[in-house]
């Protein structure tokens, strides 16, 4: 693992009205690791995503990619540089198949959309990275299902599909595991893992059980600041954190 | 999804539509070859609206401003060529390659210009701009003395010339019309398989993802409505020909919402729906005032559409899918 930080936030600012969602936020993710972001509801976990990926402009505050000042960057054209997002309520293509909800992203990868008379459904170079993402993610068996017919937990395999087809540098995982049974939980915790040798994840989360298990660093986001960065460890035994947390167990118990 | 039974289908549909001229004249209804030629223009035009309507999403009330365009471009080159006189410096033309390819460029010109501004809003706000921009077009064109203003321009040198052809054939016309609908057909047919039709089936269904993605979805969007303003334009000019007259008529907002209902009508989202969507609006309004005869009704028939809005409020309702999905599901088709 390098030192030098992949994403660094400094003194990230935005605010909503009166409502300071992101408040003077520093935080450096590192090449390689599993960095968990946790907090309560409405503490700015989302609104910190958003302009991570570009979908927010911050007020004030800089992001720096691989030592790029990506602030300005418009959402569109941080996929090509290799940070991708995938979202907490699931957002696929309903009318596409899963397959070809995959083939989207590998094409957009490619860069090369301004095709107008070769039949995108049979060309091999899209076809074949996508049913391997698909495999990845243990989805090839619905690859031919309309992806408004998938279960709930296959829309949230599928999502983190289509970001993997971007093949990137690092990803921004919104509540990977929102709304999935305890089963599909473990089968994601363990293809994070996996993935983790390839890419530098962000992960925000509520299962602290998943948390816990995955997470090389935990920072803690709380009314829009950060109170607490540390190893899993630090952060269960962090006064601050237990306070904030209030009687919550799953800490405790994690 | 019954893709062999839709290419029989496709295909005895353009057989049975070269043999049109061949079964009127045989009815001995040959002056109906006219409204041949018209279901046929407006199924193009009809077809390029689907491309950003249906397949896009992209829910553009001003579509007529392409139409009317390419049918002024026409008309305009034909006043010129007859008055003599010169518009830019340029005289004017009846040939029909250099007329029609004009058209189409100018066309494509203006949907460039008008979707690249109309594009920077969405939903509501795209629909109004659509529109507002149609309508400023339209006023324009009324303030043009020269060219007849209100009324119009006539072609007094009749359809536009063509080598080999002779396009004040009505037959030969229709002939004409229908190759351009067929090879726009085609062209869709390709377009939304590909990557680029793919990318905008898409945008349609979930801009934010496309975003999210590294789409650029704007010059998707932009591309398309060029694409279907150009082919808007081709229609015009076909219509201008088939009139031999060209009036601010063409650019109103209710011939936006005539194009609209055809497509709705018809099939939105689908390769065929316009064609249908075209025939049945225009066969409607031409035959409906004659039902009205047949009951004795005379003095009622200029309210047609008393009947027509009925019937396509029971469509939108009852018929999701178009007359054209109303079909498949009867033919016993399936789902999907």
């Amino acid at each position: 693992m390098s030192d030098s930080p992949v994403l660094q936030i400094v003194d990230l600012r935005k605010s909503f009205g009166a409502l300071s969602a992101s408040d003077n936020v520093n935080l450096e993710i590192n090449a390689g690791e599993i960095h968990a972001v946790i907090g309560p509801n409405g503490a700015g976990k989302t609104t910190l995503v958003a302009q991570i990926c570009g979908q927010l402009r911050p007020d004030a505050g800089t992001i720096h990619f691989n030592g790029q000042d990506i602030t300005a960057v418009p959402q569109e054209k941080r996929p090509a540089l290799g940070l991708v997002r995938s979202f907490q309520i699931t957002s696929i293509f309903p009318d596409f198949t899963a397959l070809e909800n995959v083939m989207m992203a590998v094409q957009l990868h490619s860069g090369h959309s301004f095709h107008f008379f070769a039949d995108a459904g049979k060309e091999p170079t899209l076809t074949g990275p996508a049913l391997d993402f698909l495999r990845v993610v243990g989805l090839e068996d619905a690859a031919g299902n309309a992806a408004y017919a998938l279960s709930h937990g296959q829309q949230r395999r599928l999502e983190l599909a289509m970001a993997l087809a971007l093949q990137p540098k690092m990803l921004v995982l919104d509540e990977p595991m929102a709304g999935m049974g305890t089963e599909e939980t473990n089968h994601v915790i363990a293809l994070l893992s996996q993935l983790k040798e390839s890419v530098t994840m962000m992960l925000v989360e509520h299962d602290m059980d998943a948390v816990f298990a995955l997470a090389d660093r935990i920072s803690v986001l709380v009314y829009g600041q950060i109170i607490a960065t540390g190893s899993p460890d630090e952060i269960r035994n962090n006064a601050k954190v237990r306070e904030a947390y209030l009687g919550d167990e799953s800490l405790a118990d994690a | 999804m019954g893709s062999i039974r839709t290419s029989v289908l496709a295909l005895a549909a353009l057989v049975f539509a070269l043999l049109v001229p061949q079964i009127l004249s045989y009815y001995g209804e040959d002056y109906l070859i006219g409204s041949a030629s018209r279901i046929a223009i407006y199924a193009l035009a009809a077809m390029s609206l689907n491309l950003i309507l249906g397949y896009g999403g992209m829910i553009s009330f001003g579509h007529a401003a392409y139409f009317g365009v390419g049918a002024y471009v026409v008309g305009i080159a034909s006043f010129h060529l007859f008055d003599g006189s010169t518009i830019f410096g340029f005289g004017g033309t009846d040939a029909a390659l250099l007329s029609w390819t004009l058209a189409v460029i100018v066309s494509a010109l203006v949907a460039l210009v008008l979707g690249a501004l109309s594009l920077r809003t969405s939903g509501v706000y795209f629909i109004m701009i659509t529109l507002a921009f149609a309508q400023m077009l339209y006023f324009l064109f009324v303030s043009l003395e020269q060219y007849g203003g209100d009324d119009g321009v006539i072609m007094y040198n009749g359809r536009n010339t063509l080598p080999g052809l002779d396009l004040s054939d009505d037959t030969t016309f229709y002939y004409v019309c229908l190759a351009f609908l067929v090879a726009f057909t085609v062209l869709v047919a390709l377009l939304i398989r590909s990557r680029f039709g793919k990318v905008l089936q898409a945008c349609r269904q979930n801009e934010d993802r496309m975003r999210a993605l590294g789409c650029k979805v704007e010059h998707y969007k932009l591309a398309t409505f060029v694409l279907a303003g150009a082919a808007a334009g081709l229609a015009g000019a076909l219509n201008g020909n088939h009139a031999e007259y060209v009036s601010p008529d063409y650019l109103h907002w209710t011939k936006s919402g005539d194009l609209m209902i055809m497509v709705i009508l018809g099939g939105i989202g689908t390769l065929f729906g316009p064609i249908v969507g075209a025939a049945a609006f225009l066969l409607l309004e031409e035959f409906l005032p004659v039902l009205f005869d047949t009951a004795n009704l005379t003095e009622y028939k200029e309210h047609w559409r008393i009947v027509f809005g009925p019937l396509l409020i029971l469509v939108v309702l009852f018929a999701r899918g178009g007359l054209l999905g109303t079909l498949a599901t009867i033919g016993g088709r399936n789902e999907r």
